[in-house]
């Protein structure tokens, strides 16, 4: 299996640690071998080295070191993060964002719903034996 | 830095006087500062010296001067919430909280038909608001106050002395019936509000389960 997720000018990727960890960003420059400049239409652009970022699938079109307004747009065209929400990564985030802010009552609500399925579940699965 | 040097030589002694035309009031009023009359010092009435000291020092209290007032209602708790309490008989209920009384504890209710907790008293410190409200506006809790519930505390609390404990246990004195029936009338306001749903959260005890980390659980 060849790889598909590859370094360069405007691939996308997520900050997986530091203070603004699960972060998307785009790769905008490449300093070294360790480190890459990273930019997002409302952070200031920075360096950051490669082991706090995981690849995604995503990336847009755009030139090294673009500036903001190229940056946006170009994230707009390719419409990299709206891809990323709607893959199965990201919707795995969101499930388990949804699932943390869950409120005292709905807590309660979920578990109702699991015993009911749970029910139905070994119903059908005593009446099958 | 010659800004600072400016500013403090324009704050001199000798400048400021001029600035702020003090000059101008000795003139006004004859050269010198005018003085408000000196208050005429009452003359301290006199005090015979007691005819007998005690042989110890007498122990005085120390003035106190704390004031304890009602505890501030927590911004998260309006009339409606509803509340974990945390401690005590019901530790692990969750009940309707009515209104904040004036000694600052909350006045909460099951509703007792829901989950056997009647209208009672709770402390603010042991109870954990949720994010759920409900609908209280047919209940008229302003006619419970601090009085209302002290007769039915001061009953647990009284401790059996020698005689009683050789005497057995008394008759369980019952609830007057206007408690019963004040909390009948609560009950009815509050269940009408309530979906099924809700009914079932109310009877349902909270508790921390084993992947429940308290610090990151929102209520």
């Amino acid at each position: 299996m060849p790889f598909t997720r590859f370094v360069e000018i405007g691939r996308v990727a997520m900050v997986s640690y530091g203070p603004e960890h699960g972060k998307l960003v785009v790769i905008s420059d490449v300093v070294d071998q360790n480190r890459a400049v990273i930019d997002r239409p409302d952070e200031i652009r920075r360096v950051m080295p490669f082991k706090r970022l995981i690849l995604t699938d995503f990336k847009c079109e755009m030139t090294r070191l673009a500036k903001k307004k190229e940056l946006s747009a170009a994230l707009e065209e390719s419409g990299a993060f709206e891809k990323f929400a709607k893959s199965a990564w990201g919707q795995k985030l969101a499930k388990r964002k949804a699932k943390a802010n869950l409120s005292d009552f709905e807590r309660y609500q979920a578990m109702k719903k699991k015993q009911t399925r749970s029910k139905e579940i070994s119903k059908v699965a005593e009446s099958m034996q | 830095m010659a800004r600072a040097v400016a500013r403090l030589r324009r704050a001199c002694r000798s400048k400021t006087y001029h600035r702020r035309g003090l000059w101008a009031i000795k003139k006004k009023n004859g050269g010198k500062f005018p003085q408000h009359e000196k208050k005429a010092k009452n003359e301290p009435a006199v005090q015979k010296p007691p005819k007998f000291y005690p042989a110890d020092d007498t122990p005085h209290p120390k003035t106190r001067r704390k004031v304890v007032a009602a505890a501030k209602l927590r911004a998260s708790i309006t009339p409606g919430t509803i509340l974990i309490i945390l401690a005590g008989r019901f530790k692990g209920k969750r009940v309707v909280f009515l209104r904040q009384l004036p000694s600052g504890l909350l006045l909460v209710t099951g509703p007792f038909a829901v989950n056997g907790v009647p209208l009672r008293r709770v402390n603010q410190a042991y109870v954990i608001a949720t994010s759920t409200k409900t609908d209280i506006s047919k209940v008229d809790a302003s006619k419970f106050d601090d009085a209302y519930f002290v007769p039915a505390e001061k009953k647990r609390q009284k401790k059996k002395g020698e005689e009683e404990f050789f005497e057995g246990d008394k008759e369980k004195k019952s609830l007057p019936s206007e408690y019963i029936e004040n909390q009948k009338t609560v009950d009815s306001a509050l269940t009408a509000g309530l979906s099924e749903d809700l009914k079932g959260y109310l009877s349902t005890r909270f508790s921390l389960k084993s992947n429940d980390r308290p610090h990151l659980l929102k209520f």
